[in-house]
């Protein structure tokens, strides 16, 4: 009998070096992780074009375990960064990932412009609640009453409603899901990767050893179990009843429409202006 | 996005934001990303009409730390990239500043001084972020910084700041001020196969053997860009020549930092340029740069038509500082003159480098830069 060495079938999109992840046990961020590989190996994505861009943050970790061309940027910038990587050369898939935190608190007037111009750029923010990686605090995504370090009376400021936002701004898909469901969130990234223009997708993402920790929900688990009891499929209803509340979680796919992208609308304008000016030269 | 639109060449009259935008399309950028902020909007309103017509791209970003970031990310994708902005934008800027000083990035930062601090004095002129250009992101870094006096300079130096900025992986700062940048002046192009310009280098080997931060002999690593195929990292994280992560570790910290100091240190000699007038006889030398430098040259004209051993040492590169210059000078001469627009920034490394030679400083805040007669007096009280 001979050994044979067996190549896991999805090890060729993950740098193996980097392998084992940063993130803790029962943590949302490797379900992120495995439905975005999923999504590319489904398409079959030329890796050598996807770019994948992080802030700062648990899950800004994952561009360096992606098996592509990669960046890690500043705290909140990704978008901002992002943008430069797509129009300089439009023919990249440019995908950002990174937490809500970093995505809507400190990059968050990036995230409403780069939506609002329909950036070409495919954005999944794993939203956890909390900043994780700096130990558990309130940030912009917080529920209300909800104890971290920095709120340790109950979080008494309003949460963002993710999926509203992005909507508001000018996102031509929106889609929200938890970490529990894997397939849908998979089929959500491979529609906004086969799609032109911003995209945002938001994975509820499990925190346990920090944000359920001040929550009574200690284990993966029982956070999980929260989002298999509250979580309602609601696709296309209205995203601005989309709030999350500790009831009630809607999921689904919110926005998906058409509209020229800016890349697009850029280089048609670089090409035609650009035509001209050679007429002039002759 | 091969644009076939001629590029400016001849005699022209023209402004300086206006040479420093045209120079940056002689020097091959193709990409601008910026926010409009007086005395540099002129840079932007220019290029968002020329970028085009040279295929390249034009952006009004949210803010100054969204224009720097973009410009890292067009600069990562393989082009000549640059922004543009005053005091307020500059420091918004510093932190993303870092960032492409810590992933090597080529881009070129134009800040046109105003008076500061803060909002300040959005339409007059000063010179008062030359330390925040050498010191103004946290950590330690070397920088390339330049200072053009005249229209003409605004052109050439845009010119050498990419040069600069793609030899040696860098962000290269333009420090001009609102009185070159808004003034007229003739300026001469040359023709466009006679203006040298530099690409970054490019890595030889195969992807399984490229390191994306392994230097070579010149400190300087080869620089792959997204979609060629290499599949590397790049982070603002201390990192190691793969490019990953590595913030544990004291030694790979210590190497990665002194080679980012070093790669402009040990190449400082390369880098530098100064201009020297008069000084081979000189007793009192007035050491200035930018729109003061040509007040202090009027000044030396007329000490020496009084019979003052008077000479000029003009600085067109900030920092890295040209120490030898200065202290050769030192060695010279009775005295030092330096005038600036602030209250005191360069001359503090004029001072360190001229050792025991007296340094007098003429401060100048507000509407207009040094008189001639103003530097003059100093000169004629010290000689």
């Amino acid at each position: 009998m001979t050994q044979q060495t067996l190549e896991h079938p999805y090890s060729k999109y993950l740098r193996q070096g980097m392998i084992p992840h940063i993130w803790c046990p029962g943590c949302g961020n490797g379900v992120v992780l495995n439905a975005f590989v999923h999504a590319v190996d489904e398409l079959q994505l030329d890796l050598d074009k996807l770019v994948v861009v992080s802030g700062i943050g648990c899950i800004g970790r994952i561009a360096g375990y992606t098996n592509t061309d990669s960046f890690h940027t500043t705290h909140g910038r990704a978008l901002a960064f992002a943008s430069g990587v797509k129009l300089a050369n439009p023919e990249l898939e440019v995908v950002v990932v990174s937490g809500d935190g970093d995505l809507f608190a400190i990059g968050g007037n990036h995230f409403i412009h780069a939506a609002r111009r329909n950036m070409g750029i495919k954005v999944i923010c794993a939203n956890n609640f909390n900043y994780g990686m700096t130990g558990g605090q309130q940030g912009p995504t917080t529920p209300l009453d909800s104890v971290t370090t920095t709120s340790p009376y109950g979080n008494i400021e309003h949460p963002f409603n993710l999926v509203h936002l992005a909507a508001a701004s000018g996102a031509v898909y929106v889609a929200r899901w938890t970490t529990l469901h894997v397939r849908r969130l998979t089929q959500s990234i491979k529609k906004a990767l086969q799609k032109k223009g911003f995209c945002f997708i938001e994975a509820i993402s499990a925190c346990p050893e920090i944000y359920g920790r001040y929550n009574n929900m200690r284990s993966g688990l029982e956070i999980m179990e929260w989002f298999k009891r509250a979580s309602v499929v609601e696709s296309f209803s209205d995203p601005a009843k989309a709030e999350i509340t500790p009831d009630r979680i809607a999921v689904g796919e919110f926005v998906d429409v058409e509209k020229l992208s800016y890349e697009k609308l850029l280089h048609e304008k670089i090409s035609k202006i650009n035509e001209k000016a050679m007429e002039q030269v002759g | 996005m091969t644009g076939k639109r001629a590029l400016l060449s001849g005699v022209h009259f023209l402004n300086g934001d206006v040479a420093c935008a045209e120079g940056a399309i002689a020097a091959g950028c193709r990409f601008f990303g910026g926010y409009p902020i007086t005395p540099a909007t002129e840079i932007a309103e220019h290029l968002s009409q020329r970028m085009p017509e040279f295929g390249g791209i034009y952006i009004q970003m949210e803010d100054e730390i969204a224009s720097m970031a973009a410009v890292i990310g067009a600069s990562y994708s393989g082009l000549k990239a640059m922004t543009a902005t005053s005091g307020p934008g500059f420091s918004l800027m510093q932190e993303n500043i870092g960032l492409a000083v810590m992933t090597e990035t080529p881009c070129v930062v134009v800040d046109i001084m105003r008076g500061g601090p803060s909002t300040g004095q959005p339409t007059l002129p000063g010179q008062q972020d030359v330390m925040q250009a050498k010191w103004g992101s946290h950590g330690d870094y070397g920088i390339v910084a330049l200072s053009p006096s005249s229209v003409q300079e605004m052109f050439d130096l845009t010119i050498e700041a990419f040069n600069l900025a793609e030899t040696y992986r860098l962000p290269v700062l333009l420090m001009g001020d609102e009185i070159v940048a808004h003034m007229w002046e003739r300026v001469v192009i040359p023709a466009p196969d006679k203006i040298k310009t530099v690409n970054r280098k490019k890595p030889t080997v195969s992807r399984d053997e490229y390191l994306p931060f392994k230097p070579d002999e010149d400190l300087v690593p080869p620089m792959a860009c997204f979609g060629e195929g290499y599949r590397f990292h790049a982070t603002g994280l201390t990192h190691d020549e793969h490019g990953f992560p590595k913030t544990s570790s004291s030694e790979v910290q210590a190497k990665l930092v002194r080679r980012l100091c070093e790669k402009i240190g040990r190449n400082a000699d390369k880098i530098i340029r100064v201009e020297e007038v008069m000084l081979d006889d000189a007793e009192v030398v007035v050491v200035a740069y930018g729109i003061v430098a040509r007040a202090a040259l009027s000044a030396v004209r007329k000490a020496r038509a009084a019979g003052i051993n008077a000479g000029l040492l003009r600085l067109v590169t900030l920092w890295p500082f040209p120490e030898k210059h200065v202290a050769k000078v030192a060695r010279k001469v009775k005295a030092i003159v330096v005038p600036e627009m602030n209250c005191g920034q360069l001359v503090r490394e004029v001072e360190r480098a001229a050792k025991e030679t007296p340094v007098y400083f003429i401060s100048k805040l507000g509407e207009d830069p040094h008189t001639p007669m103003e530097i003059l007096e100093v000169i004629r009280r010290n000689c």
